[in-house]
């Protein structure tokens, strides 16, 4: 249970020996780089970001390859891929790659060119079809679109707005041009906007023909094909079929490097070190023979980097870390407090000076989850899964691997919850007794071991809000423990010791009094000499905070003023304890709703279809309801813990240790 | 009429209400939420699992609202098949009860539901305080909370 003790390392070496020495920083990863100081006429930096861009770009194609490469020959992964984890991969594979990596790269370029030929001919596919679309209303047409007549006849082809019938024309015709009489019209087809037709007539009348038409809406079309349409969209067909079959054959090659996806993901992660080396790079100060590189090294790894870092011709010294530096948080815990790290990480980790809380909450963390879901089937599920995930994906992501393993504790404390307060997916067993058995059921088949919530739920409460001190006073007493680490007896005295006094002393006063008893219906009698006791120690406390908590105040008044306000705090502990009734309303919650799912599957009553019915909701609900209650306790438990327990003692805002290493996506390259 | 008759109805209606108060307060406040989600999860999908559960928050009232209507709802006898006649006192006190959570339950839900929202906003700016941002919404529930615990306490004991 602790914060790692860092180091701060300056190291020289020679400029000769600048890269490689920071590839052996990057592969040892034990070390986070920080700001060395500004420029000046002897130290300068170099401007790597033209490299770096040329990196950068190299991982977008290499990733754009894989991309396209999934697109056309899709990877087979498994519903847990995610649990996985990265490959990881000899060292050999890492210099495998620095050899290969151009011709890989090109390789990448090469699918990335197929894939823009494939689009541009999927665009030209598109674009016929909708050519052949537009022809589709003059396929009746079995002359070229663009002919104008003969030596005698004039032909006029064209549209008309709206869907207009042949005697329609005819009648508009006649109407506009009383004598013109020879001449033909025929309807070649319609779409929803327009009728095409065509006309013929003699040339001489033509023009007057033409006038009548366009009055009633006649235009010619404004792109003419120069062959006849049924012939022009054989054409276009037989086009999109050869664009078809090339888009086959691109497809088809691309498929062909499917199997060097694997070399692809390396060389992306391979540039990915590459280009963090060269940031880190640019940064060092370097002068006409000599780098300079600083950074913060766990004492733990200290000896290994020192061993790495004694084959270069280079001088290295440990500095004393500044009092107003923060150095970056590592947290190193047991193999059960460590699971709990990420819940201390996300409320923040410890700053300077601080202790790690992990250790003690995650304790609480498992005791509080278990209360709250509180079901033994459920806890036995979700351990049993978290369980069997962590034997079989060995190579998990560490985060998601210590979140894994809380939950599985976290389901055992659940089974010992559940147990205590016999609920078995709610109350499975009794209502499948009495529905499909026909047992008449008066108390429930298998007992709860201490008691049912929801038969005594006052009873629950007063146990949560007993959990819920004792919680507090723990959190307390770590605040005492870091006070007296620190050598503060004074702060000790005062904001701890007295605060247990006032607070102890009042519960004593409370608990043999009518208000409690008639609440809790428990009675408590203590002899007077308790009782005595009791009020003293609530006095001593209260007299203690009024005088000693504004003690960093000179003026008396105020100082009596900042003591009352700290005695008013006495209202934040009821809230604080009344919080926890959580504990009973969520672990309610979870009962209840399991025996209304079990209500619901047994409501067709025994038979076949019941027994069916029975077996669907049994199994949708409870996993609803085990997702629902999952959720909620582990936020409430959070929040019991960030709230309510670290409050007490604990403010976090450390920094995490972020070592310069090899930041990969895919794979994991062994060390040299 | 008489009164008397009104009872069951009464203690009914408390349990109804329960469910719809809290159940509409939780549809909103998980719908907004949900919109809020959808947004962060067009830019980045991988938040996905991180939206939902700030998204899940305020849904927990509904259940709530569920969880003291059904204890209620088992009190009267009307889960058993055997409606009990109830005098029209105690159809009020059952009335009484479910309200806490009724009334509660639709507020917080909603508040809670516009806390996720802002929520999101942490997680879609900041990932990595996720903590903190579920720790926003969860304080609104605590209210939620407290009118369950009466509202079980009332039922219960009648």
């Amino acid at each position: 249970m602790a914060v790692l003790q860092m180091r701060k390392i300056n190291i020289c070496g020679l400029r000769k020996d600048r890269k490689s020495i920071i590839e052996t920083l990057q592969s040892a990863g034990v070390m986070e780089l920080t700001k060395t100081a500004d420029e000046d006429s002897v130290f300068q930096k170099m401007d790597t970001l033209s490299y770096r861009q040329v990196f950068e770009r190299n991982v977008l194609t290499m990733e754009q390859a894989l991309e396209v490469l999934h697109r056309y020959a899709p990877e087979k992964t498994s519903m847990f891929a995610a649990l996985e984890g990265k490959d990881i991969k000899a060292a050999e594979e890492f210099r495998r790659m620095e050899t290969e990596c151009e011709d890989i790269l090109k390789v990448g370029k090469q699918i990335l060119d197929f894939e823009k030929n494939i689009s541009e001919r999927k665009a030209n596919v598109i674009k016929l079809e909708s050519q052949i679309e537009s022809l589709t209303p003059w396929l009746a047409l079995d002359i070229p679109m663009n002919c104008r007549g003969t030596k005698r006849s004039s032909v006029m082809i064209g549209t008309i707005q709206g869907t207009v019938t042949l005697d329609q024309i005819y009648e508009a015709v006649a109407n506009k041009a009383k004598e013109l009489e020879a001449f033909d019209v025929e309807i070649l087809g319609a779409d929803k906007d327009q009728t095409c037709m065509v006309a013929v007539c003699l040339k001489e009348q033509a023009g007057e023909l033409e006038d009548a038409l366009r009055s009633y809406g006649f235009a010619r079309p404004s792109q003419l094909v120069e062959e006849i349409p049924s012939v022009q969209v054989e054409v276009w067909k037989k086009k999109i079929e050869e664009f078809e079959l090339e888009i086959k054959q691109l497809e088809d090659s691309i498929r062909q490097y499917e199997g060097r996806r694997e070399d692809f993901k390396q060389v992306a992660d391979y540039y990915r070190i590459r280009s963090d080396k060269y940031s880190v790079l640019g940064e060092l100060l370097q002068s006409k023979k000599t780098f300079l590189v600083t950074g913060y090294v766990p004492e733990k790894d200290t000896v290994s980097l020192e061993d790495k870092l004694n084959r270069y011709d280079l001088a290295f010294e440990y500095e004393e870390i500044a009092e107003d530096e923060e150095p970056p948080v590592l947290l190193k815990n047991n193999a059960f407090a460590e699971s709990a790290e990420g819940v201390t990480a996300s409320f923040g980790l410890p700053a300077k000076g601080e202790m790690d809380p992990t250790s003690v909450m995650s304790i609480c963390y498992v005791f509080l989850f278990g209360l709250m879901l509180s079901d033994a089937a459920y806890g036995f599920i979700v351990s049993l899964a978290c369980f069997i995930a962590l034997k079989k994906f060995k190579r998990m992501d560490s985060g998601l691997r210590k979140s894994l393993k809380l939950f599985m504790f976290s389901g055992l404390s659940t089974l010992f919850w559940g147990i205590l307060f016999g609920g078995y997916f709610g109350d499975a067993v009794d209502i499948i007794a009495k529905t499909f058995l026909g047992k008449e059921v008066t108390a429930p088949i298998i007992p709860a071991v201490w008691f049912i919530p929801l038969n005594d739920p006052m009873k629950l409460l007063i146990y949560s809000m007993l959990f819920g001190t004792i919680h507090l006073y723990l959190g307390l007493a770590m605040k005492g423990y870091m006070l007296l680490k620190d050598k503060k007896y004074v702060d000790f005295i005062c904001d701890v010791v007295l605060w247990y006094f006032l607070l102890t002393g009042l519960i004593f006063i409370l608990l043999p009094t009518e208000l409690f008893s008639s609440i809790s219906q428990m009675n408590f009698v203590f002899p007077p000499i308790v009782n005595m006791l009791a009020k003293g120690a609530a006095i001593i406390g209260a007299v203690g905070i009024l005088f000693m908590s504004g003690r960093s105040s000179k003026n008396p008044a105020l100082r009596i003023a900042l003591g009352a306000y700290d005695l008013y705090n006495i209202t934040g502990w009821v809230s604080d304890v009344l919080s926890y009734s959580r504990l009973l309303a969520l672990g309610l919650a979870t009962g209840v709703i399991a025996s209304v799912i079990n209500q619901m599957g047994s409501m067709v009553g025994n038979s076949v279809l019941g027994m069916i019915v029975f077996v669907i909701v049994f199994i949708g609900g409870h996993i609803f309801n085990l997702g629902i209650n999952v959720l909620g306790a582990y936020v409430h438990t959070c929040r019991l813990q960030y709230v309510e327990f670290f409050g007490k003692f604990y403010e976090g805002g450390g920094k995490m240790f972020e070592p310069f290493r090899r930041n990969t996506k895919y794979v994991d390259f062994k060390e040299d | 009429m008489n009164l008397n008759d009104l009872g069951i109805f009464l203690a009914l209606l408390g349990a109804a209400l329960a469910v719809i108060l809290s159940g509409m307060g939780s549809a909103y406040g998980v719908g907004v939420a949900g919109q809020a989600a959808a947004g962060v999860v067009t830019e980045d999908p991988s938040k996905f699992a991180k939206v939902l559960i700030l998204q899940l928050l305020p849904g927990t009232q509904g259940i709530y609202g569920l969880l003291v209507a059904f204890i209620a709802l088992s009190k009267m006898g009307l889960l058993g098949g055997g409606v009990q006649a109830m005098d029209f006192a105690t159809g009020c006190l059952y009335l009484a009860a479910c309200l806490p959570i009724a009334i509660v339950g639709l507020v917080s839900a909603r508040y809670q539901g516009r806390t996720s929202v802002a929520a999101i906003g942490i997680v879609a700016k900041k990932p990595e305080q996720f903590g903190k941002a579920m720790l926003f919404p969860a304080m609104v529930e605590t209210y939620a909370i407290l009118a369950l615990l009466v509202s079980i306490l009332a039922v219960s004991a009648l």
